[in-house]
Protein backbone atom coordinates (compact mmCIF):
# COMPACT_ATOMS: atom_id res chain seq x y z
CA UNK A 1 0.00 0.00 0.00
CA UNK A 2 1.49 3.56 -0.69
CA UNK A 3 0.84 6.57 0.71
CA UNK A 4 -1.72 8.02 -1.42
CA UNK A 5 -3.72 4.96 -0.92
CA UNK A 6 -3.24 5.30 3.06
CA UNK A 7 -4.50 8.51 2.61
CA UNK A 8 -7.48 7.67 0.20
CA UNK A 9 -8.51 4.86 2.91
CA UNK A 10 -7.98 7.06 5.75
CA UNK A 11 -10.08 9.86 4.21
CA UNK A 12 -12.79 7.30 3.43
CA UNK A 13 -12.55 5.78 6.88
CA UNK A 14 -13.24 8.91 8.69
CA UNK A 15 -16.20 9.75 5.94
CA UNK A 16 -17.81 7.48 6.35
CA UNK A 17 -17.77 7.12 10.06
CA UNK A 18 -18.42 10.80 10.11
CA UNK A 19 -21.49 10.25 7.96
CA UNK A 20 -23.13 7.70 10.06
CA UNK A 21 -22.80 9.78 12.94
CA UNK A 22 -24.61 12.96 11.42
CA UNK A 23 -27.88 10.68 11.65
CA UNK A 24 -26.62 8.72 14.80
CA UNK A 25 -26.11 10.86 17.23
CA UNK A 26 -28.56 12.43 19.80
CA UNK A 27 -27.13 16.21 20.23
CA UNK A 28 -28.23 17.64 16.83
CA UNK A 29 -24.97 20.42 17.21
CA UNK A 30 -22.59 17.24 16.90
CA UNK A 31 -24.36 15.89 14.16
CA UNK A 32 -24.05 19.35 12.40
CA UNK A 33 -20.52 19.10 13.19
CA UNK A 34 -19.87 15.71 11.95
CA UNK A 35 -21.35 17.07 8.94
CA UNK A 36 -18.36 19.50 8.17
CA UNK A 37 -16.18 16.96 8.70
CA UNK A 38 -17.66 15.04 6.28
CA UNK A 39 -17.31 17.56 3.97
CA UNK A 40 -13.93 18.27 4.61
CA UNK A 41 -12.98 14.87 4.18
CA UNK A 42 -14.84 14.92 1.15
CA UNK A 43 -12.87 17.46 -0.12
CA UNK A 44 -9.70 15.59 0.86
CA UNK A 45 -10.47 12.90 -1.37
CA UNK A 46 -11.14 15.12 -4.38
CA UNK A 47 -8.19 16.82 -3.80
CA UNK A 48 -6.64 13.00 -4.50
CA UNK A 49 -8.94 13.19 -7.51
CA UNK A 50 -6.76 16.66 -8.72
CA UNK A 51 -10.17 18.69 -8.63
CA UNK A 52 -8.60 21.35 -6.87
CA UNK A 53 -11.16 23.80 -7.32
CA UNK A 54 -13.91 21.19 -6.41
CA UNK A 55 -12.82 20.10 -3.18
CA UNK A 56 -11.50 23.71 -2.44
CA UNK A 57 -15.54 24.93 -3.36
CA UNK A 58 -16.72 22.43 -1.09
CA UNK A 59 -15.28 23.72 1.79
CA UNK A 60 -15.48 27.23 1.08
CA UNK A 61 -19.63 26.87 0.28
CA UNK A 62 -20.51 24.59 2.24
CA UNK A 63 -17.78 24.59 4.98
CA UNK A 64 -17.74 28.34 5.42
CA UNK A 65 -21.21 29.13 4.67
CA UNK A 66 -23.91 26.68 4.43
CA UNK A 67 -23.09 25.15 7.34
CA UNK A 68 -22.29 28.03 9.48
CA UNK A 69 -25.70 29.39 9.31
CA UNK A 70 -26.90 25.37 9.60
CA UNK A 71 -24.81 25.36 12.73
CA UNK A 72 -26.20 29.42 14.17
CA UNK A 73 -29.77 27.46 13.29
CA UNK A 74 -29.29 24.28 14.86
CA UNK A 75 -27.80 25.94 18.56
CA UNK A 76 -30.38 28.48 18.93
CA UNK A 77 -33.12 25.73 18.24
CA UNK A 78 -34.45 24.14 21.80
CA UNK A 79 -34.68 20.54 20.22
CA UNK A 80 -36.83 17.94 22.18
CA UNK A 81 -35.07 14.54 21.50
CA UNK A 82 -38.49 12.69 22.91
CA UNK A 83 -40.98 14.70 20.66
CA UNK A 84 -38.50 13.91 17.42
CA UNK A 85 -38.66 10.62 17.83
CA UNK A 86 -42.60 10.00 18.49
CA UNK A 87 -43.77 8.64 15.25
CA UNK A 88 -40.39 7.08 14.16
CA UNK A 89 -42.30 3.82 13.66
CA UNK A 90 -44.99 4.78 12.32
CA UNK A 91 -43.35 6.46 9.41
CA UNK A 92 -40.45 3.58 9.38
CA UNK A 93 -41.67 1.45 6.85
CA UNK A 94 -42.18 4.38 4.12
CA UNK A 95 -38.58 6.16 5.22
CA UNK A 96 -37.04 2.05 4.93
CA UNK A 97 -38.99 1.64 1.38
CA UNK A 98 -37.16 5.25 0.12
CA UNK A 99 -33.71 4.27 1.23
CA UNK A 100 -33.93 1.00 0.28
CA UNK A 101 -35.21 2.78 -3.64
CA UNK A 102 -31.93 5.06 -3.34
CA UNK A 103 -29.71 2.12 -2.05
CA UNK A 104 -30.91 0.00 -5.16
CA UNK A 105 -30.49 3.03 -7.71
CA UNK A 106 -27.04 3.77 -6.54
CA UNK A 107 -25.85 0.58 -7.28
CA UNK A 108 -27.36 0.35 -10.24
CA UNK A 109 -25.26 2.89 -10.89
CA UNK A 110 -22.03 1.77 -8.92
CA UNK A 111 -21.88 -1.76 -10.67
CA UNK A 112 -23.28 -1.36 -13.76
CA UNK A 113 -21.81 -1.07 -16.77
CA UNK A 114 -20.83 2.82 -17.44
CA UNK A 115 -19.36 3.42 -13.83
CA UNK A 116 -17.37 0.13 -12.97
CA UNK A 117 -13.43 0.47 -12.47
CA UNK A 118 -12.70 -0.42 -16.32
CA UNK A 119 -14.62 2.63 -17.22
CA UNK A 120 -13.47 5.02 -15.31
CA UNK A 121 -9.73 4.71 -14.66
CA UNK A 122 -8.19 6.92 -12.33
CA UNK A 123 -7.55 9.92 -13.88
CA UNK A 124 -4.30 10.85 -15.62
CA UNK A 125 -1.56 12.80 -14.01
CA UNK A 126 -1.74 16.41 -14.77
CA UNK A 127 1.50 18.66 -15.70
CA UNK A 128 2.23 20.91 -12.66
CA UNK A 129 0.54 24.30 -14.79
CA UNK A 130 -2.48 22.81 -15.57
CA UNK A 131 -5.26 24.64 -14.25
CA UNK A 132 -8.07 22.91 -13.39
CA UNK A 133 -9.84 26.14 -12.28
CA UNK A 134 -9.33 27.73 -15.99
CA UNK A 135 -10.75 24.52 -17.52
CA UNK A 136 -14.15 24.44 -15.35
CA UNK A 137 -14.12 28.27 -16.13
CA UNK A 138 -13.68 27.20 -19.86
CA UNK A 139 -16.41 24.62 -20.24
CA UNK A 140 -18.90 26.33 -17.57
CA UNK A 141 -19.16 29.77 -19.67
CA UNK A 142 -18.78 28.46 -23.29
CA UNK A 143 -20.46 24.91 -23.77
CA UNK A 144 -23.07 24.76 -20.28
CA UNK A 145 -23.77 28.36 -20.66
CA UNK A 146 -27.27 28.22 -20.42
CA UNK A 147 -27.57 25.06 -18.13
CA UNK A 148 -25.27 27.94 -15.77
CA UNK A 149 -27.20 30.60 -16.72
CA UNK A 150 -30.72 29.09 -15.42
CA UNK A 151 -28.93 27.17 -12.38
CA UNK A 152 -28.02 30.74 -11.22
CA UNK A 153 -31.55 32.29 -12.08
CA UNK A 154 -33.20 29.64 -10.09
CA UNK A 155 -30.83 30.15 -7.20
CA UNK A 156 -31.90 34.02 -7.76
CA UNK A 157 -35.53 33.08 -7.80
CA UNK A 158 -34.98 30.63 -4.68
CA UNK A 159 -33.00 33.90 -2.76
CA UNK A 160 -35.75 36.70 -3.82
CA UNK A 161 -38.87 34.31 -2.65
CA UNK A 162 -36.95 33.64 0.60
CA UNK A 163 -36.80 37.02 1.38
CA UNK A 164 -40.11 37.78 0.28
CA UNK A 165 -41.76 34.77 2.34
CA UNK A 166 -40.17 36.53 5.42
CA UNK A 167 -40.08 39.98 5.03
CA UNK A 168 -42.42 41.33 6.99
CA UNK A 169 -43.27 45.29 7.97
CA UNK A 170 -44.59 45.76 11.09
CA UNK A 171 -46.03 48.37 12.57
CA UNK A 172 -44.26 48.73 16.36
CA UNK A 173 -40.74 47.80 15.61
CA UNK A 174 -38.21 50.24 16.08
CA UNK A 175 -35.80 50.19 13.62
CA UNK A 176 -33.59 53.31 12.13
CA UNK A 177 -34.65 54.90 8.36
CA UNK A 178 -31.07 56.17 7.75
CA UNK A 179 -31.81 57.51 4.79
CA UNK A 180 -34.53 59.97 7.09
CA UNK A 181 -31.71 60.38 9.45
CA UNK A 182 -29.10 61.48 6.71
CA UNK A 183 -31.58 63.92 5.52
CA UNK A 184 -32.82 65.54 8.87
CA UNK A 185 -32.76 69.45 8.46
CA UNK A 186 -31.59 71.57 11.35
CA UNK A 187 -35.16 73.45 11.10
CA UNK A 188 -37.01 70.16 12.37
CA UNK A 189 -35.24 69.29 15.37
CA UNK A 190 -33.69 72.76 16.52
CA UNK A 191 -36.08 75.34 18.11
CA UNK A 192 -34.28 79.01 19.06
CA UNK A 193 -36.28 80.12 21.47
CA UNK A 194 -35.54 84.27 22.04
CA UNK A 195 -35.61 84.84 26.12
CA UNK A 196 -35.27 87.75 28.36
CA UNK A 197 -32.54 87.37 30.41
CA UNK A 198 -33.25 86.78 33.87
CA UNK A 199 -31.80 88.03 37.25
CA UNK A 200 -31.66 86.47 40.38
CA UNK A 201 -33.72 88.60 43.09
CA UNK B 1 18.97 18.26 1.18
CA UNK B 2 19.73 15.46 -1.70
CA UNK B 3 22.30 13.99 1.04
CA UNK B 4 19.47 14.00 3.59
CA UNK B 5 16.79 12.25 1.57
CA UNK B 6 19.56 9.32 1.14
CA UNK B 7 20.05 9.03 4.18
CA UNK B 8 16.39 8.76 4.86
CA UNK B 9 16.13 6.39 1.84
CA UNK B 10 18.74 4.50 3.08
CA UNK B 11 17.33 4.59 7.08
CA UNK B 12 13.62 3.08 5.81
CA UNK B 13 13.57 1.94 2.26
CA UNK B 14 12.90 3.74 -0.85
CA UNK B 15 9.52 4.80 -0.59
CA UNK B 16 8.97 5.18 3.11
CA UNK B 17 12.41 7.36 3.16
CA UNK B 18 10.58 9.63 0.35
CA UNK B 19 7.80 9.69 1.96
CA UNK B 20 9.46 10.50 5.34
CA UNK B 21 12.09 13.15 4.14
CA UNK B 22 8.77 14.96 2.23
CA UNK B 23 6.91 14.77 5.89
CA UNK B 24 10.89 16.21 7.36
CA UNK B 25 11.42 18.74 5.48
CA UNK B 26 7.70 20.16 5.50
CA UNK B 27 7.54 20.18 9.05
CA UNK B 28 10.99 22.59 9.14
CA UNK B 29 9.68 24.84 6.61
CA UNK B 30 6.09 24.80 8.46
CA UNK B 31 7.89 25.65 11.65
CA UNK B 32 9.78 28.32 10.15
CA UNK B 33 6.81 29.89 8.59
CA UNK B 34 5.09 29.58 12.08
CA UNK B 35 8.05 30.38 14.44
CA UNK B 36 8.59 33.93 13.23
CA UNK B 37 4.76 33.96 12.54
CA UNK B 38 4.26 33.34 16.24
CA UNK B 39 7.25 35.86 17.06
CA UNK B 40 5.03 38.45 15.27
CA UNK B 41 2.04 38.18 17.18
CA UNK B 42 3.72 38.89 20.61
CA UNK B 43 5.53 41.69 19.49
CA UNK B 44 2.76 43.22 17.85
CA UNK B 45 0.63 42.79 20.63
CA UNK B 46 3.43 44.99 22.00
CA UNK B 47 3.12 47.30 19.27
CA UNK B 48 -0.13 47.71 19.24
CA UNK B 49 -0.02 48.72 23.01
CA UNK B 50 3.02 50.77 22.69
CA UNK B 51 1.13 52.57 19.37
CA UNK B 52 -2.13 53.36 20.65
CA UNK B 53 -0.63 54.27 24.02
CA UNK B 54 1.51 56.83 22.22
CA UNK B 55 -1.75 58.02 20.35
CA UNK B 56 -3.15 58.65 24.06
CA UNK B 57 -0.15 60.65 25.10
CA UNK B 58 0.24 57.21 27.20
CA UNK B 59 3.92 55.51 27.77
CA UNK B 60 2.37 52.11 27.78
CA UNK B 61 4.35 48.89 28.92
CA UNK B 62 7.09 50.56 30.29
CA UNK B 63 8.84 47.74 32.55
CA UNK B 64 9.68 43.92 31.73
CA UNK B 65 12.89 44.36 30.03
CA UNK B 66 16.04 41.59 29.30
CA UNK B 67 18.99 41.04 31.49
CA UNK B 68 17.87 44.59 33.04
CA UNK B 69 19.16 46.38 30.14
CA UNK B 70 17.76 49.77 30.46
CA UNK B 71 16.76 50.55 26.81
CA UNK B 72 14.89 47.33 26.30
CA UNK B 73 12.23 48.17 29.06
CA UNK B 74 9.43 47.24 27.91
CA UNK B 75 10.58 44.57 25.01
CA UNK B 76 9.87 41.97 27.69
CA UNK B 77 6.95 42.12 28.19
CA UNK B 78 5.01 40.07 25.51
CA UNK B 79 6.95 37.13 26.53
CA UNK B 80 5.96 37.93 30.27
CA UNK B 81 2.39 37.70 29.21
CA UNK B 82 2.65 34.54 27.65
CA UNK B 83 4.72 33.17 30.50
CA UNK B 84 1.79 34.33 32.51
CA UNK B 85 -1.07 32.85 30.43
CA UNK B 86 1.03 29.59 30.67
CA UNK B 87 0.73 29.08 34.46
CA UNK B 88 -2.71 29.76 35.01
CA UNK B 89 -5.66 27.60 34.60
CA UNK B 90 -7.98 26.53 32.18
CA UNK B 91 -11.70 26.87 33.73
CA UNK B 92 -13.93 24.94 32.49
CA UNK B 93 -17.63 26.06 33.07
CA UNK B 94 -19.73 24.08 34.75
CA UNK B 95 -22.62 23.68 32.40
CA UNK B 96 -20.02 23.84 29.48
CA UNK B 97 -19.53 20.85 26.87
CA UNK B 98 -16.32 19.91 27.84
CA UNK B 99 -15.30 18.47 24.15
CA UNK B 100 -16.30 21.15 22.42
CA UNK B 101 -15.02 23.98 24.75
CA UNK B 102 -11.95 23.04 24.12
CA UNK B 103 -12.15 22.07 20.64
CA UNK B 104 -13.13 25.61 20.05
CA UNK B 105 -9.70 27.19 20.61
CA UNK B 106 -8.06 24.35 18.37
CA UNK B 107 -10.29 24.80 15.70
CA UNK B 108 -10.10 29.08 15.46
CA UNK B 109 -6.02 28.62 15.56
CA UNK B 110 -6.10 25.64 13.10
CA UNK B 111 -7.12 28.12 9.95
CA UNK B 112 -5.45 31.28 10.82
CA UNK B 113 -2.05 29.40 10.72
CA UNK B 114 -2.96 26.56 7.66
CA UNK B 115 -3.45 29.94 5.57
CA UNK B 116 -0.13 30.71 5.26
CA UNK B 117 0.82 27.40 3.15
CA UNK B 118 0.32 29.28 -0.06
CA UNK B 119 1.66 32.75 1.21
CA UNK B 120 4.75 33.75 -0.80
CA UNK B 121 6.97 35.14 1.18
CA UNK B 122 9.09 36.31 -1.83
CA UNK B 123 9.39 34.78 -5.90
CA UNK B 124 11.06 31.18 -4.63
CA UNK B 125 10.02 31.48 -0.89
CA UNK B 126 6.74 29.50 -0.65
CA UNK B 127 5.45 26.24 1.16
CA UNK B 128 3.27 25.56 -1.46
CA UNK B 129 2.69 26.94 -4.64
CA UNK B 130 -0.46 25.99 -5.80
CA UNK B 131 -2.34 27.58 -8.50
CA UNK B 132 -5.85 27.58 -6.71
CA UNK B 133 -3.88 29.69 -3.76
CA UNK B 134 -6.47 32.83 -3.60
CA UNK B 135 -9.01 30.01 -3.04
CA UNK B 136 -7.48 27.87 -0.50
CA UNK B 137 -6.88 30.98 1.26
CA UNK B 138 -10.43 32.41 1.04
CA UNK B 139 -11.43 28.81 1.53
CA UNK B 140 -9.44 28.39 4.95
CA UNK B 141 -10.18 31.91 6.53
CA UNK B 142 -13.92 31.72 5.80
CA UNK B 143 -13.44 28.12 8.23
CA UNK B 144 -12.16 30.35 11.15
CA UNK B 145 -15.64 31.45 12.20
CA UNK B 146 -16.63 27.72 13.53
CA UNK B 147 -14.34 28.16 16.93
CA UNK B 148 -16.19 31.36 17.41
CA UNK B 149 -19.25 30.02 17.20
CA UNK B 150 -18.64 26.53 19.14
CA UNK B 151 -16.78 28.75 21.59
CA UNK B 152 -19.68 31.00 22.30
CA UNK B 153 -22.22 27.81 22.26
CA UNK B 154 -20.18 25.42 24.12
CA UNK B 155 -19.70 28.21 27.11
CA UNK B 156 -23.22 27.92 27.74
CA UNK B 157 -23.28 31.70 28.74
CA UNK B 158 -25.55 34.51 27.24
CA UNK B 159 -23.09 37.03 26.66
CA UNK B 160 -20.79 34.06 24.89
CA UNK B 161 -23.72 32.98 22.41
CA UNK B 162 -24.65 36.52 21.89
CA UNK B 163 -20.81 37.12 20.89
CA UNK B 164 -21.18 34.20 18.62
CA UNK B 165 -24.61 35.39 16.79
CA UNK B 166 -22.77 38.74 16.21
CA UNK B 167 -19.48 37.09 15.29
CA UNK B 168 -20.84 34.41 13.12
CA UNK B 169 -23.12 37.36 11.10
CA UNK B 170 -20.74 39.72 10.67
CA UNK B 171 -18.25 37.26 9.05
CA UNK B 172 -20.84 35.37 6.97
CA UNK B 173 -21.78 38.82 5.53
CA UNK B 174 -18.23 40.43 4.97
CA UNK B 175 -17.08 37.53 3.49
CA UNK B 176 -19.13 38.17 -0.04
CA UNK B 177 -17.96 41.32 -0.07
CA UNK B 178 -14.03 40.21 0.69
CA UNK B 179 -14.89 37.41 -1.72
CA UNK B 180 -16.72 39.54 -5.04
CA UNK B 181 -12.70 41.68 -4.35
CA UNK B 182 -11.00 39.04 -4.60
CA UNK B 183 -13.00 38.37 -8.42
CA UNK B 184 -11.55 41.57 -9.57
CA UNK B 185 -8.02 40.80 -8.25
CA UNK B 186 -8.00 37.68 -10.11
CA UNK B 187 -10.07 39.39 -13.31
CA UNK B 188 -6.66 41.66 -13.78
CA UNK B 189 -4.10 38.76 -13.38
CA UNK B 190 -5.84 35.77 -14.94
CA UNK B 191 -4.58 33.32 -11.99
CA UNK B 192 -5.72 32.27 -8.73
CA UNK B 193 -2.12 31.47 -8.28
CA UNK B 194 -1.04 34.29 -5.35
CA UNK B 195 2.89 34.04 -6.68
CA UNK B 196 1.42 34.63 -10.21
CA UNK B 197 -0.42 37.83 -8.99
CA UNK B 198 2.54 39.43 -7.24
CA UNK B 199 4.61 38.96 -10.69
CA UNK B 200 1.33 40.72 -12.85
CA UNK B 201 1.94 43.22 -10.92
CA UNK B 202 5.68 44.19 -12.09
CA UNK B 203 6.37 47.03 -13.93
CA UNK B 204 8.55 50.22 -13.64
CA UNK B 205 6.98 51.32 -10.18
CA UNK B 206 4.11 51.60 -7.84
CA UNK B 207 1.98 52.66 -10.86
CA UNK B 208 1.41 49.10 -12.02
CA UNK B 209 0.67 47.99 -8.76
CA UNK B 210 -3.20 46.55 -8.45
CA UNK B 211 -4.13 49.43 -6.09
CA UNK B 212 -4.27 51.87 -8.21
CA UNK B 213 -7.28 50.63 -10.52
CA UNK B 214 -8.37 48.49 -7.93
CA UNK B 215 -8.77 50.99 -5.18
CA UNK B 216 -12.12 50.64 -4.21
CA UNK B 217 -11.65 47.07 -4.13
CA UNK B 218 -8.29 47.44 -2.08
CA UNK B 219 -10.46 49.41 0.49
CA UNK B 220 -13.60 47.18 0.64
CA UNK B 221 -10.78 44.12 1.40
CA UNK B 222 -9.35 45.88 4.18
CA UNK B 223 -12.07 47.09 5.67
CA UNK B 224 -13.71 43.44 5.29
CA UNK B 225 -10.15 41.86 6.62
CA UNK B 226 -11.24 44.42 9.54
CA UNK B 227 -14.58 43.27 10.11
CA UNK B 228 -13.84 39.52 9.16
CA UNK B 229 -11.00 39.51 12.35
CA UNK B 230 -13.47 41.16 14.93
CA UNK B 231 -11.33 44.13 15.24
CA UNK B 232 -12.52 47.07 16.29
CA UNK B 233 -14.27 49.21 15.14
CA UNK B 234 -16.41 46.14 14.13
CA UNK B 235 -15.26 44.59 16.96
CA UNK B 236 -18.69 43.70 18.46
CA UNK B 237 -18.51 39.87 18.83
CA UNK B 238 -16.13 41.04 22.05
CA UNK B 239 -18.04 44.49 22.74
CA UNK B 240 -16.59 44.43 26.06
CA UNK B 241 -18.85 47.46 27.53
CA UNK B 242 -22.42 45.14 25.98
CA UNK B 243 -21.50 41.68 26.65
CA UNK B 244 -18.19 41.60 28.99
CA UNK B 245 -16.26 39.94 25.97
CA UNK B 246 -18.25 38.24 23.56
CA UNK B 247 -17.89 34.89 23.00
CA UNK B 248 -14.30 34.27 24.96
CA UNK B 249 -15.79 35.82 27.85
CA UNK B 250 -15.88 32.00 29.52
CA UNK B 251 -12.09 30.77 28.80
CA UNK B 252 -9.02 31.60 30.86
CA UNK B 253 -5.54 30.83 30.73
CA UNK B 254 -3.98 28.90 27.64
CA UNK B 255 -7.14 28.70 25.73
CA UNK B 256 -7.88 31.93 25.74
CA UNK B 257 -4.61 33.30 24.79
CA UNK B 258 -5.32 30.41 21.75
CA UNK B 259 -7.98 32.72 20.62
CA UNK B 260 -5.68 36.01 20.91
CA UNK B 261 -3.02 34.26 18.92
CA UNK B 262 -5.53 33.13 16.38
CA UNK B 263 -6.71 36.80 15.85
CA UNK B 264 -3.51 38.36 16.02
CA UNK B 265 -2.25 35.82 13.31
CA UNK B 266 -5.37 36.29 11.20
CA UNK B 267 -4.07 40.18 11.25
CA UNK B 268 -1.19 39.61 9.89
CA UNK B 269 -2.51 37.13 7.44
CA UNK B 270 -5.26 39.94 6.34
CA UNK B 271 -2.24 42.11 5.96
CA UNK B 272 0.09 40.17 4.15
CA UNK B 273 -2.63 39.40 1.88
CA UNK B 274 -3.87 42.79 1.24
CA UNK B 275 0.32 43.32 0.56
CA UNK B 276 0.51 40.83 -1.91
CA UNK B 277 -2.88 41.31 -3.76
CA UNK B 278 -3.14 45.12 -4.00
CA UNK B 279 0.42 46.39 -3.05
CA UNK B 280 3.09 44.65 -5.04
CA UNK B 281 3.99 41.76 -2.49
CA UNK B 282 7.84 41.42 -3.02
CA UNK B 283 7.85 43.90 -5.18
CA UNK B 284 10.26 47.63 -5.01
CA UNK B 285 8.00 50.75 -5.36
CA UNK B 286 10.10 51.68 -7.54
CA UNK B 287 12.64 49.67 -9.90
CA UNK B 288 15.57 51.52 -9.89
CA UNK B 289 19.23 50.90 -8.42
CA UNK B 290 19.38 51.09 -4.41
CA UNK B 291 15.95 50.10 -4.13
CA UNK B 292 15.41 46.98 -5.54
CA UNK B 293 18.92 45.98 -4.01
CA UNK B 294 17.36 45.26 -1.14
CA UNK B 295 15.47 41.75 -0.88
CA UNK B 296 11.89 41.58 -1.68
CA UNK B 297 11.63 39.74 1.58
CA UNK B 298 12.06 42.80 3.37
CA UNK B 299 9.81 45.35 0.95
CA UNK B 300 7.00 42.60 1.89
CA UNK B 301 7.38 43.26 5.39
CA UNK B 302 7.37 46.88 5.48
CA UNK B 303 4.09 46.86 3.56
CA UNK B 304 2.65 44.60 6.25
CA UNK B 305 4.15 46.49 9.05
CA UNK B 306 2.43 49.40 7.31
CA UNK B 307 -0.95 47.97 6.64
CA UNK B 308 -0.89 46.42 10.47
CA UNK B 309 0.01 49.89 11.61
CA UNK B 310 -3.84 50.96 10.21
CA UNK B 311 -5.31 47.78 11.81
CA UNK B 312 -4.00 49.57 15.57
CA UNK B 313 -4.60 52.83 14.01
CA UNK B 314 -8.40 52.11 13.59
CA UNK B 315 -8.56 50.82 16.96
CA UNK B 316 -6.95 53.82 18.73
CA UNK B 317 -9.33 56.25 16.78
CA UNK B 318 -12.81 54.98 15.50
CA UNK B 319 -15.46 53.96 18.34
CA UNK B 320 -17.52 50.69 17.67
CA UNK B 321 -19.95 50.34 15.26
CA UNK B 322 -23.40 49.76 15.88
CA UNK B 323 -24.57 46.44 14.87
CA UNK B 324 -26.66 47.28 12.34
CA UNK B 325 -24.44 49.91 10.94
CA UNK B 326 -21.89 47.17 10.23
CA UNK B 327 -24.51 45.05 9.09
CA UNK B 328 -25.55 48.05 6.20
CA UNK B 329 -22.14 48.56 5.29
CA UNK B 330 -21.51 45.02 4.76
CA UNK B 331 -24.80 44.49 2.26
CA UNK B 332 -25.64 47.64 1.28
CA UNK B 333 -22.56 49.57 0.57
CA UNK B 334 -19.35 46.97 -0.08
CA UNK B 335 -21.66 44.62 -2.03
CA UNK B 336 -22.81 46.55 -4.78
CA UNK B 337 -19.99 48.86 -4.99
CA UNK B 338 -17.98 45.23 -5.99
CA UNK B 339 -20.74 44.12 -8.64
CA UNK B 340 -20.47 47.42 -9.83
CA UNK B 341 -16.47 47.51 -10.05
CA UNK B 342 -16.83 44.05 -11.47
CA UNK B 343 -18.75 45.38 -14.31
CA UNK B 344 -16.99 48.36 -15.35
CA UNK B 345 -13.47 45.89 -14.83
CA UNK B 346 -14.82 43.51 -17.36
CA UNK B 347 -16.11 46.56 -19.71
CA UNK B 348 -12.52 47.86 -19.64
CA UNK B 349 -10.85 44.54 -20.49
CA UNK B 350 -13.15 44.16 -23.00
CA UNK B 351 -12.09 47.42 -25.24
CA UNK B 352 -10.55 47.24 -28.53
CA UNK B 353 -6.84 46.69 -28.02
CA UNK B 354 -6.38 50.29 -29.76
CA UNK B 355 -7.42 51.77 -26.50
CA UNK B 356 -6.58 49.33 -23.99
CA UNK B 357 -2.99 50.41 -25.66
CA UNK B 358 -2.87 53.78 -24.44
CA UNK B 359 -1.09 55.36 -21.88
CA UNK B 360 -2.97 55.01 -17.97
CA UNK B 361 -4.97 51.56 -19.37
CA UNK B 362 -1.59 49.55 -20.86
CA UNK B 363 0.04 49.83 -17.25
CA UNK B 364 -2.33 47.34 -16.12
CA UNK B 365 -4.59 45.57 -19.07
Amino acid sequence: MNFQDFIFYFFSTVLIASALGVITVRNPVYSALLLVLAFVTCAGIWLLLEAEFLAITLVLVYVGAVMVLFLFVVMMLDINLEKLKEGFWKWFPLGGLVALVMVVEIAMIMFGQHFSLEEMPAPEPKTADYSNTKELGRLLYTEYVYAFELAAVLLLVAMIAAIALTLRHREDKKTLDIAKQVNVKKAERLRIVSMQAERKK
Amino acid sequence: MESIRQIFEQLFGFEWGGMLYTLASNVTFISAIIVPLLLGVAYLTFAERKIIAYMQIRVGPNRVTFFGIPWLRGWGQPIADAVKALMKEIVIPTGANKFLFILAPILTIMPALAAWAVVPFSAELVLADINAGLLYILAMTSMGVYGVIIAGWASNSKYAFLGAMRSAAQVVSYELAMGFALVCVLMMSQSLNLGDIVNGQQGDSLLSWYLIPLFPMFLVYFISGVAETNRAPFDVAEGESEIVAGFHVDYSGMAFTVFFLAEYANMILVATLTAILFLGGWLPPLDIAPLNMIPGFIWLLLKIAFLLFFFLWFRATFPRYRYDQIMRLGWKVFIPITIIWIVVLGGIMQLPETVRGDFPLNLWF
